[in-house]
């Protein structure tokens, strides 16, 4: 079996058989430890300093960003942008409990369906887990309350982070993500729009995932 | 894929004197190591982390047989198959099995060097099946039937005319007297074909960056979201990946990761880092049903405990070639194999014979800048440096050079012969060549001569200039 002939061939690169237990179980505990490695002292910073770093990576990256005070602003905030961007106002929503408090009914003009991106729908918004400032990346798993497909299919991702879940690195947001149960099945750490420098080495936006990410920032609670 | 490493002279003459990828090469090669540069001063740890990275990777090596049987228990918990492949062969058809299975027509691939290196793609092919590249650049590759030519801008070596026509001869169905007025309608077009094939598509097949033994994720990192369409639309994901892929957790992959992306195209985090552990979950809206994890050795599991043990540690990021003035020069398809740049020529012998590829770990003038920007610090030289000594011990060159070898090494081992030798070749060749400052022939040069001057030397040799400096001290 292949298993054991690649298992027999390291072990006898390595000069001896199987790992002892005693071995195994100091490896075994050095996983679960989930020690931390060298951190990038950048982003360790207080709450304000991470929220200032954090949109001004995703800037930097090609997002744009937007500072609102609680969940009310956001169907005004999504309206505006939306028009701004001369794009039809139509939205798929991540059935998530936060996002589904969203009062939308005060924009009668914006279309929202909550549910899962198909190839037809232009925009999307989801709800991140977490910001990471030290890169102005947002976390963002799938789960029952979050499609992956609705960070990919769309031209246009709109995604809610509250100010309080940015973190200064992505070790913070993955303790999180393991308080809260375990890996889900997909975690996708994005960093700016899609992109693509294949064609004579020039950068260009919207290869295949979004054109175009714009990352509300929710500083009040709820 | 097609290997012709034995024909690494002829191609690497043939690159030079090829226009269009002179052209690429000088586009591209100061753009690489100017962004590589510019990420690594944003970030003052950068240095420290590759001696983590590295130490990260040798802790792998060490109990890799460990953290495999780790990995694949963690990805069976979590409802995926691993398929362990110890050759090219085996992996081809493992992933055809699972094709078969899965009652396939479409195939869709995210960019892996891994599936370059067993040639998956001719082989799905031949046995019916359609499988799609979706990175930009590996689609664009698949169009003209070429091997990509650089481990992550596997089209870098093409200009915009070669892409344009491409799409004319392949995408007949759109209008013929259309015009691509810049880049991003190219770009477009290859969006708006390329979504069809997402969403057709019934298995997507992904590489995978890193493979984590605590979770049994694996990680891919793309900047287009290629991957990400390719392992969440069809209804089965295939991994195919390679033993040296594993670390221990999460945390060891994050630091690896804060190398990988500076060190590859200078950003500071490339656009989507995905960790995928097993298929759709209870309650999951979205993801495929089935996962499966392709896991080759390929030679890799012999190298461990020899001398090329540290080779295991390479990510792939392709700073060693962004980076090599060989490379730079001739390009990668001139290596003739799946792996170019440095840490092909390192590789590659251990993938197909030192017989075959004994040009490769040769094609090096060692000025080391290979291992001064690697992230996980290979000794690249030094291990090219091995190869040339097991292919000399096996007597594999041509007996020219190795008398040559022999009568240098003769002379060498007798230091005031040695210095007496070449200080009178230098005043000699110095005397001759004054009035021209070069010779454009010489005996027993014609490798140098045939194809540039030699210049004359301008007085005397080192050994001769450090000894007066001494003096005069």
């Amino acid at each position: 079996m292949s298993r054991d002939a690649i298992m027999g061939a390291i072990q006898r690169g390595l000069k001896r058989g199987p790992l002892p237990t005693d071995q195994q179980a100091m490896l075994a505990a050095r996983m679960a430890a989930h020690h931390r490695h060298l951190v990038p002292a950048r982003g360790q910073l207080d709450l304000a300093g991470r929220i200032a770093l954090f949109a001004q990576y995703v800037e930097r990256e090609f997002g744009t960003v937007a500072r609102l005070e609680n969940l009310q602003a956001v169907p005004g905030a999504i309206t505006n942008y939306l028009a701004g961007q001369n794009i039809a106002p139509s939205i798929v929503v991540s059935p998530h409990p936060e996002l589904e408090k969203i009062p939308f009914m005060d924009k009668p003009m914006l279309q929202v369906r909550y549910g899962v991106a198909s190839a037809q729908d232009a925009v999307s918004l989801q709800h991140a887990f977490a910001g990471v400032a030290e890169t102005g990346t947002l976390v963002l798993p799938s789960g029952p309350t979050r499609s992956t497909r609705n960070n990919l299919l769309p031209d246009t991702a709109i995604v809610l982070v509250h100010a309080a879940d940015i973190y200064a690195c992505y070790e913070d947001a993955f303790d999180r993500l393991r308080q809260a149960g375990g890996m889900p099945r997909n975690v996708m750490l994005v960093t700016g729009p899609s992109r693509s420098a294949d064609i004579e080495q020039t950068l260009e936006l919207g290869a295949h995932g979004p054109r175009r990410l714009h990352v509300l920032i929710i500083d009040g609670p709820g | 894929m097609l290997q012709s490493s034995e024909a690494f002279v002829g191609n690497a003459a043939k690159g030079m004197a090829d226009a269009g990828l002179q052209r690429a090469l000088a586009r591209a090669k100061p753009q690489f190591a100017k962004k590589r540069q510019a990420a690594v001063d944003r970030l003052p740890e950068f240095e420290a982390l590759r001696d983590v990275a590295a130490g990260i990777k040798d802790h792998v090596i060490g109990n890799l047989d460990y953290y495999l049987g780790v990995y694949a228990d963690a990805v069976a918990r979590s409802g995926g198959v691993v398929h362990w492949c110890s050759t090219a062969e085996d992996a081809r058809a493992a992933v055809l099995q699972i094709c078969r299975d899965a009652g396939a027509k479409r195939v869709t691939k995210g960019k892996s060097m891994v599936t370059e290196e067993i040639g998956l793609n001719d082989y799905l092919e031949a046995n019916g099946l359609e499988p799609v590249e979706t990175d930009l650049g590996e689609y664009i590759l698949q169009l003209r039937r070429e091997p990509p030519s650089h481990i992550i801008g596997p089209a870098f070596h093409l200009n915009r005319e070669q892409w344009e026509e491409s799409f004319r001869a392949h995408h007949k169905d759109l209008n013929p007297e259309r015009v691509f007025h810049e880049r991003r309608d190219i770009l477009t077009e290859a969006r708006g074909i390329l979504r069809e094939k997402f969403l057709t598509a019934d298995v997507g097949i992904t590489g995978a960056n890193f493979l984590i033994a605590e979770t049994g994720s694996s990680v891919i990192v793309t900047n287009e979201g290629n991957g990400d369409l390719t392992q969440t639309l069809p209804r089965v994901h295939v991994v195919v990946t390679s033993i040296e892929k594993v670390v221990p957790n999460v945390e060891d992959c994050l630091a690896l990761l804060r190398v990988l992306a500076r060190s590859a195209t200078g950003q500071d985090m490339s656009v989507y880092t995905t960790f995928s552990t097993g298929g759709r979950q209870v309650g999951d809206l979205d993801g495929p049903e089935e996962y499966h994890v392709v896991l080759l050795d390929n030679g890799r599991s012999g190298m461990v405990g020899t001398e090329f043990q540290e080779m295991l540690r390479c990510i792939r990021c392709a700073a060693c070639m962004n980076h090599c003035p060989v490379y730079g020069a001739v390009g990668g398809h001139a290596y003739g194999a799946t792996y170019p740049g440095p840490m092909g020529a390192v590789l590659t012998p251990m993938l197909q014979g030192i017989e075959s590829a004994g040009h490769l770990p040769n094609a090096s003038t060692f000025c080391g800048k290979c291992e001064s920007v690697c992230p996980v610090k290979i000794p690249l030289p030094k291990l090219m440096r091995h190869w040339r000594e097991r292919e000399f011990e096996r007597h594999l060159q041509p007996a020219a050079m190795r008398y040559g070898l022999g009568f240098w090494a003769w002379f060498a081992k007798r230091p005031a012969m040695y210095r007496l030798g070449t200080r009178a070749a230098a005043w000699g060749l110095g005397l001759l060549g004054r009035k021209r400052g070069f010779f454009s022939t010489l005996p027993l040069a014609r490798g140098w001569t045939g194809t540039r001057d030699f210049p004359a030397p301008e007085g005397d040799t080192f050994f001769a200039k450090y000894a007066e400096f001494v003096r005069n001290k």
